[in-house]
């Protein structure tokens, strides 16, 4: 009896101090003093920054200026006014960020998206993708500058990359696709939740918050100024899939709530900090990415099982696609805010109309401000 | 003030933990000793720094009155009085305060020859307090993570703190924290209704002893706890409560960084199921 309380009495507390993170602890106030407005990370287990490979040769004014690639090649329908030697740079670098050499990817290299015998086919059904892709993010660094502005400033080179999400991978590590829905019977029916899921940082909130929020455009927004009757549509449900994509952000940024909100009032936008606007614009942004751009590609993604390189797809059949953690990696600066667009300028994309709106939200503040809307 | 006729018999010399005699008296009904000095020194000071605190703030409004600490990058140094050094000697005297009144209840026990019960359970509201506003900022390196004083701003404080550990709930001390308080206002609900049943009988009827009490709970739930029994086990309840919240929020931060759910991954990780 005595072994065995000793025994408890050391095991006991070692196996509380196991969950724990010892050692002091990175601070970065977000707020007014007292607040509480504070970011807390461990230094030992916080995510750790992305590496930026070095670009595969320097790019020189020459070399930028030589003959446009669309007279040198066939087929070349994204990159065609970029010149013949920063096409091949960009294509070296794609090739480096997505399926490098040596890699234990299938035909790693070149001949991941082109057939080596006829290098503007488009039968590979990668090549299809890539160049979606490419469209996508000269997208997203045309398009949607302000979120990657500084507090309300944009800045010059800041965007993505295919590395900003791929990291040497063919497809991110992090994505998502539609839950597989609750068998209709009461045994094994976790009602959409309520299972610690990694998806919103192990709560047993609603583990597909991304579906209807990154692409579907339902209202975040779940508190009125109204008082909630019957014809509100700010459900439990809706209340409680709204926290699961904010455990989401958090997770994938690896921040806390205050790094955007004071938990005063969330929904108060003079009482938020500046990175609210970022995240406000990001998430127009991954819509706008899953959207029109993974999604849009239809059947090219192959059917599961059916992918010469795997499936591209989730057990639901819609296409695997992005959220905040594709990018930021639990890093709220991918690649600790790296500006890489400035060693590929052929990335940049020329900057249409804006599609945005240049502040955030009159429509966003004015739906917080109108009563509940009408169940639809 | 009238002093009550059992009073009397309270008024024990000696006893005293410090200044001998020299307290020992009585103001009216109130004991003063050595302590109630302190005590009255560190509470009217501390009341007065915080009329001056609001004084030099924007508002009156009695909700709104924020005496805030230091900003963060100020440490574990002195910040100035404007900038949170007013929170740092209000949190001085309060403490000064509150130590004092417990040190007194200690003469007052040692006087009437009891346990020390009564101060132990007050002490324990002292230490959750002290763990929020030194243990806690200690070990974080800077008193910044001290709770500002004001009725609406300690409660934001509140609300931010547990949101930067994402869900606050998933928190297992303030999981036991927050079932004690629940079961302690349970357990006083119980027995307050049962001695005011027992003592406000039906018209015609007598007072009820406590063999009716303890009748009454043996056909319930086939226990009871006796008269003295409920008193220790409100005090458990209470002094728990006030204990996990402590624990709570000096492993917030100190000891996790990240949100509460996560924590529990240790348990989905356990190697018997993994």
């Amino acid at each position: 009896m005595k072994t065995l309380t000793k025994v408890f009495a050391i095991a006991l507390p070692a196996l509380l101090l196991a969950g724990c993170e010892l050692g002091s602890k990175e601070q970065q106030q977000t707020g007014y003093r007292g607040t509480g407005m504070v970011q807390i990370a461990d230094p030992d287990t916080k995510a750790q920054v992305g590496e930026v490979p070095a670009p595969p040769y320097e790019l020189t004014p020459e070399m930028i200026n030589g003959d446009r690639a669309k007279t040198a090649y066939q087929n070349v329908q994204v990159l065609g006014d970029v010149s013949v030697d920063e096409f091949n740079y960009t294509m070296l670098a794609m090739t480096a960020w997505i399926a490098p050499d040596g890699s234990n990817v299938k035909d790693a290299g070149c001949t991941y998206c082109h057939n080596p015998e006829n290098m503007a086919s488009d039968e590979k059904y990668t090549k299809v993708v890539a160049r979606k892709m490419l469209q996508m993010t000269q997208n997203i660094n045309a398009n949607w500058k302000p979120h990657f502005a500084q507090a309300g400033v944009p800045q010059e080179n800041a965007g993505v990359t295919c590395w900003t999400c791929h990291r040497g991978n063919p497809v991110p590590v992090n994505n998502w696709s539609t839950a597989v829905p609750d068998p209709g019977k009461i045994a094994g029916n976790k009602r959409g939740g309520n299972t610690p899921a990694p998806s919103v940082a192990y709560a047993s909130l609603n583990y597909d918050p991304f579906s209807d929020y990154l692409a579907g455009k339902e209202s975040i927004r779940v508190g009125g100024k109204a008082f909630p009757t019957a014809a509100s549509n700010a459900s439990i449900q809706s209340t409680e899939k709204t926290y699961g994509l904010m455990m989401h952000m958090s997770q994938g940024l690896g921040v806390n709530c205050q790094f955007c909100h004071n938990s005063n009032n969330f929904a108060k936008w003079t009482d938020s900090t500046p990175k609210r606007v970022n995240a406000w614009y990001g998430i127009r942004m991954v819509r706008d990415i899953n959207n029109n751009y993974i999604t849009a590609l239809g059947d090219v993604w192959p059917a599961n099982g059916k992918g010469i390189y795997g499936n591209r797809r989730g057990p639901h059949g819609d296409p695997l696609k992005v959220n905040c953690a594709t990018c930021h990696q639990g890093v709220n600066k991918p690649l600790g805010g790296a500006k890489m667009l400035k060693d590929y300028p052929g990335l940049k994309g020329a900057a249409p109309a804006p599609v945005v709106a240049a502040t955030p939200a009159p429509a966003e503040t004015a739906a917080v401000a109108a009563p509940a809307k009408p169940a639809a | 003030m009238a002093v009550l006729s059992f009073e009397r018999k309270y008024r024990v010399r000696g006893g005293t933990l410090i200044g001998g005699d020299l307290f020992d008296f009585w103001i009216g009904p109130f004991y003063v000793g050595f302590f109630g000095v302190t005590t009255l020194f560190f509470a009217a000071l501390g009341t007065a720094l915080i009329l001056w605190g609001a004084a030099i703030g924007p508002t009156w409004n009695p909700w709104l009155i924020n005496i805030a600490p230091p900003d963060i990058k100020y440490g574990l140094s002195l910040a100035p009085l404007r900038e949170g050094g007013l929170w740092q000697i209000i949190t001085i005297c309060a403490i000064g305060a509150f130590v004092s009144w417990a040190l007194r209840e200690v003469e007052i026990c040692r006087k009437l020859g009891m346990g020390y019960h009564v101060p132990a359970a007050y002490g324990m509201a002292i230490f959750a307090y002290v763990t929020l506003v030194v243990f806690r900022p200690l070990l974080m390196g800077a008193w910044g993570y001290g709770f500002p004083y004001g009725i609406f701003p300690h409660l934001d404080w509140v609300s931010n703190t547990g949101y930067q550990y994402l869900h606050f709930h998933y928190n297992p001390a303030h999981m036991l924290a927050v079932s004690f308080f629940f079961t302690t206002t349970l357990a006083l609900g119980l027995h307050g209704a049962l001695v005011l049943s027992a003592v406000n009988p039906a018209k015609g009827e007598t007072v009820k002893s406590p063999e009716y009490e303890d009748t009454f709970f043996r056909d319930l739930i086939g226990y009871s706890v006796g008269t003295l029994g409920i008193h220790r086990v409100g005090l458990l309840l209470a002094m728990n409560a006030g204990f996990w919240s402590a624990v709570c929020i000096i492993i917030s931060g100190p000891f996790w960084s990240r949100g509460w759910p996560e924590w529990w991954t240790w348990w989905l990780n356990l190697p018997i199921w993994r």
